[in-house]
């Protein structure tokens, strides 16, 4: 009978580059920036971390595929690194691959760290991601606003909501976390907007504006993880341990089979119901101090609050418009400024969710600093509502 | 007596788009002021994922509502301008119609006379066939061709028996080396002498020989005709050459012309769908081409058919989008190329081997219906999408099933030649569900609900390559006049 991940696995060291249109780095500067930092913050030579999991996504523009673009960047001679890819849930899965290694006794110390230059493709927004032979015959390629855009459809539709209701809630999203990234120095997006200017932005995929989107930027992220028993060793105390890791992959069945309404992510309920299983939480509303969901549209956050369980179903439109996810809010959001202002270098993501919550109760946070925080869940969505992955990660203070 | 000859069948398609004339005459006043005169009515023309397969295939699926498609053991396809020199056309389009693997294929080309040449061979040979013609030439920007030639096609089906739509009466070739106009195989546009020296010496002398002497042949006189048309000759060459031949004024067909445009080797056949719309038991149809000399032939209307639900040409006539941007026009055929940005450089290899083995599922739209637990489903992959059986599908065609959109977006950041790229999950009637790229949305819009018909269209060019992918695509039902 599996036992589940948690409290077995401690975090002792966390880096993040500054996020944003990192012209000055290349995709190795960005690992060593959040590779330094962890490495500092843990107080530990490089070589005791005995296995590395490395996630880079979009490997046509980035350093290629393999795990050796990493293993060269940080000088790391001779130990396991393996790369993993799961699109936007990379950044979790490189956590879950160092978490399970050190769980499962292989090695005593090892890293996660995720990498993404996207901002060497020449343009705005994600570059094409191919999506092999087969499907290249048959699927439309819509960019990734349009794939989420079309979550605004069913869900209107399921709840008999006018355009302008869900616009507003959908331009609320954005604004609170422009709020937060204001106060974030390591954000890409450090400025507050009006919901008139988010209301009025261009459109991108019907109804989502150029407010609706986050930014695509340059980044790392990382996180060094071992046993409780070795990280008190290290005279760590207060330790933040990993409570739940959930991932769950679409089958095919919300685009090929009709039971599906188009209101929400599967994915998502799938692996939020077996992360609060594994982490003991009953009522997520209630216990989780924060959130940092993914919210590479304002729609996706949206949705993602009843997915949760946090919201009722029918009802994250009008809990966002009462400010219940706001900073001072009932359950903070997105407090770091979120995919939306923070940035989204993809497979960094998922370990710059961690980070926050990691700095947030090690009262590190400066600014953004929530009152004692203890138990945080971080959410990603990797592909589109209809067909993708999502990973859940819940950390938080040992015996939290 | 030999056993009648004749049409069972037949079927249109037209694009939707129609380009406003007087807006390409207004793009030219300041050069060619001239045009203007030209610039009168409408042409139908091609979305940049339109080509002659694609509109022969449509044509066909019209022609073959309430029709044995395995049946199917001829399919002649007529143009001079299909896509592929070496590829045979005809049987890309058998292939999305789902004729069976032993059907003989052919394209008839070089002429624009071609589509009714074909009708005549078929109809000497006896053969029941699916003919189709279609045709999308391109035209030099300024030319009275711009102007005049529009996009379109139509189908027959061609059997025997006492059951006929239409009986075949008979046929004339007149072939002389009359050059009105001219294209080399590897040149992209024709060439045309003057419009004058065609009409006296072309249509006013070669026209009538053919028509009167198929006549004579059949025992008739140019007051027996009911319905005439002429394809190529000209603007008017048909009621000249009706005057010259002395069949009535009242006999000559529309000639689609000032709603349509010349459509070349499609033409003719176009004419005989109007013609088959519009005549009653017992009338007679001549329809002639003209093109280095001239091809008559000579049909005698039986009785109507039952309803199959065909749109026709007259259908097709009413499903319309005004469009007055003559750039789009220019962009959709080619002629010009727009600055698409960095994202339109994505490589659109196909991986011809993938191809070939999901043929069935890719041309002719065939998913796959589950056994165990009866679910229809595209793709077709070793396992059920709904119960994951292995092995249990059985092939279920897609393409004349209908959808209703679920969820759609309007993506104004994707590249797409048409933007923006509308798309979203078509949930079908019995139960299916794809991810689909929607076209030819009217002002009207489509939202959540929105009834959809599946049409096939290219998916992809690969522009380094000279290739193009099919694939298909929904169309809202609602763009459809009259439905």
């Amino acid at each position: 009978m599996a036992t589940g991940i948690k409290d077995k696995v401690a975090i002792i060291g966390m880096g993040c580059s500054q996020f944003g249109e990192r012209w000055d780095a290349g995709s190795e500067d960005l690992m060593a920036e959040a590779f330094n930092e962890a490495l500092a913050d843990a107080g530990i030579e490089k070589a005791r971390i005995g296995a590395v999991w490395y996630g880079s996504a979009a490997d046509k523009i980035n350093v290629g595929n393999s795990a050796i673009p990493l293993s060269t960047a940080l000088r790391l001679d001779g130990i396991p690194v393996t790369r993993v890819e799961n699109m936007c849930a990379t950044g979790t899965e490189a956590l879950r691959g160092a978490t399970y290694a050190v769980a499962s006794g292989a090695v005593d110390i090892a890293l996660a760290i995720g990498a993404e230059k996207l901002k060497d493709t020449g343009y705005g927004g994600l570059p094409h991601m191919p999506k092999g032979t087969f499907n290249d015959l048959w699927m439309p390629y819509g960019s990734a606003p349009a794939g989420f855009a079309q979550l605004a459809a069913g869900y209107r539709t399921k709840y008999g909501l006018e355009k302008d209701v869900l616009k507003q809630a959908m331009a609320r999203v954005s604004w609170k976390s422009h709020q937060n990234g204001a106060k974030n120095p390591k954000a890409h997006l450090r400025k507050a907007v009006s919901m008139e200017t988010i209301l009025n932005a261009p459109l991108i995929a019907d109804p989502l504006g150029v407010f609706d989107c986050c930014g695509v930027s340059d980044g790392a992220a990382c996180a060094i993880v071992t046993t409780p028993e070795i990280a008190r060793s290290l005279g760590k105390t207060n330790l933040v341990t990993i409570k739940s890791l959930q991932l769950s992959a679409s089958s095919g069945r919300e685009q090929g089979f009709k039971d599906w309404d188009g209101s929400y992510v599967p994915n998502t309920r799938n692996a939020a119901k077996a992360a609060y299983k594994e982490a003991g939480i009953t009522n997520p509303r209630k216990e989780l101090s924060a959130v940092e969901v993914h919210d590479c549209f304002s729609i996706t956050e949206l949705v993602t609050m009843e997915d949760l369980g946090l919201s009722a179903d029918g009802e994250a439109w009008r809990d966002i418009l009462d400010g219940v996810y706001d900073a001072d809010g009932e359950l903070p959001c997105q407090i770091d400024g979120g995919l939306k202002c923070f940035g989204h270098p993809i497979a960094a993501s998922g370990l710059r969710m961690v980070y926050e919550h990691y700095l947030q109760m090690q009262g590190r946070a400066g600014d953004r600093q929530l009152p004692n925080p203890k138990l945080g869940l971080s959410h990603n969505l990797g592909g589109v509502p209809y067909n993708g992955v999502c990973a859940i990660s819940i950390v938080g203070l040992e015996g939290a | 007596m030999s056993i009648a000859i004749g049409i069972r069948s037949f079927g249109a398609y037209i694009p939707a788009r129609r380009m406003q004339r007087s807006e390409i005459a207004k793009a030219h006043a300041w050069a060619l002021p001239g045009l203007r005169g030209l610039g009168k009515g409408e042409k139908a023309f091609c979305s940049w994922d339109e080509d002659v397969i694609t509109m022969a295939v449509e044509a066909s699926r019209d022609c073959m509502r309430g029709q044995n498609v395995n049946e199917l053991a001829r399919l002649c396809l007529a143009s001079t301008s299909a896509p592929f020199a070496d590829v045979q056309n005809a049987t890309l389009v058998a292939s999305a119609l789902g004729a069976p693997r032993n059907v003989a294929t052919s394209d008839q080309t070089a002429s624009t006379r071609a589509g009714l040449s074909a009708l005549s061979h078929a109809c000497e040979s006896g053969a029941s066939q699916l003919l189709v013609a279609g045709e999308k030439r391109r035209t030099k920007l300024g030319s009275a061709q711009e102007m005049l030639f529009g996009d379109g096609a139509a189908a027959l089906l061609l059997g025997s028996g006492d059951d006929l739509l239409a009986t075949y009466l008979g046929s004339e070739s007149l072939s002389v080396p009359f050059v009105d106009h001219f294209r080399e195989s590897n040149s992209d546009y024709e060439y045309a002498w003057e419009e004058r020296w065609i009409r006296d010496e072309g249509v006013g002398k070669l026209v009538p020989e053919a028509v009167n002497a198929l006549l004579q042949r059949l025992g008739k006189t140019a007051a027996d005709v009911a319905h005439f048309g002429l394809a190529g000759g000209g603007a008017r060459a048909d009621g000249f050459a009706a005057k010259k031949i002395g069949i009535a004024d009242a006999a000559v067909l529309p000639d689609l012309r000032n709603n349509v445009g010349d459509t070349g080797a499609a033409h003719s056949l176009l004419l005989l769908t109007e013609a088959l719309e519009r005549a009653q038991a017992g009338d007679l149809i001549i329809i002639a081409a003209f093109a280095q000399g001239c091809e008559v032939i000579a049909f005698e209307m039986g009785a109507k058919g039952s309803d199959t639900g065909r749109r026709g040409l007259a259908g097709n006539l009413a499903r319309r989008h005004e469009e007055t941007a003559y750039m789009k026009m220019l962009s959709f055929s080619g002629e010009i190329e727009v600055e698409w940005g960095m994202r339109s450089e994505t490589d659109q290899k196909t991986a011809l081997t993938q191809q070939y083995r999901v043929a069935d599922q890719t041309f002719e739209f065939v998913g796959g219906k589950c056994r165990d637990c009866d679910t229809i489903q595209f793709p077709r992959l070793p396992n059920c999408v709904n119960c994951g059986a292995f092995d249990t599908q059985s092939p279920a065609p897609l393409a004349d099933e209908k959808a209703k959109v679920l969820t759609v977006t309007a993506d104004w950041l994707m590249f797409s030649q048409s933007p923006p790229l509308y798309m979203g999950l078509s949930q079908f009637d019995n139960g299916a569900r794809m991810l689909m790229e929607i076209v030819d949305v009217g002002p009207e819009g489509i939202d959540v609900g929105t009834p959809l018909e599946m049409t096939f269209r290219i998916k992809e060019l690969d522009k380094m390559r000279g290739y193009r992918r099919y694939f298909w695509k929904a169309r809202p039902i609602v763009s459809a006049a009259g439905e």
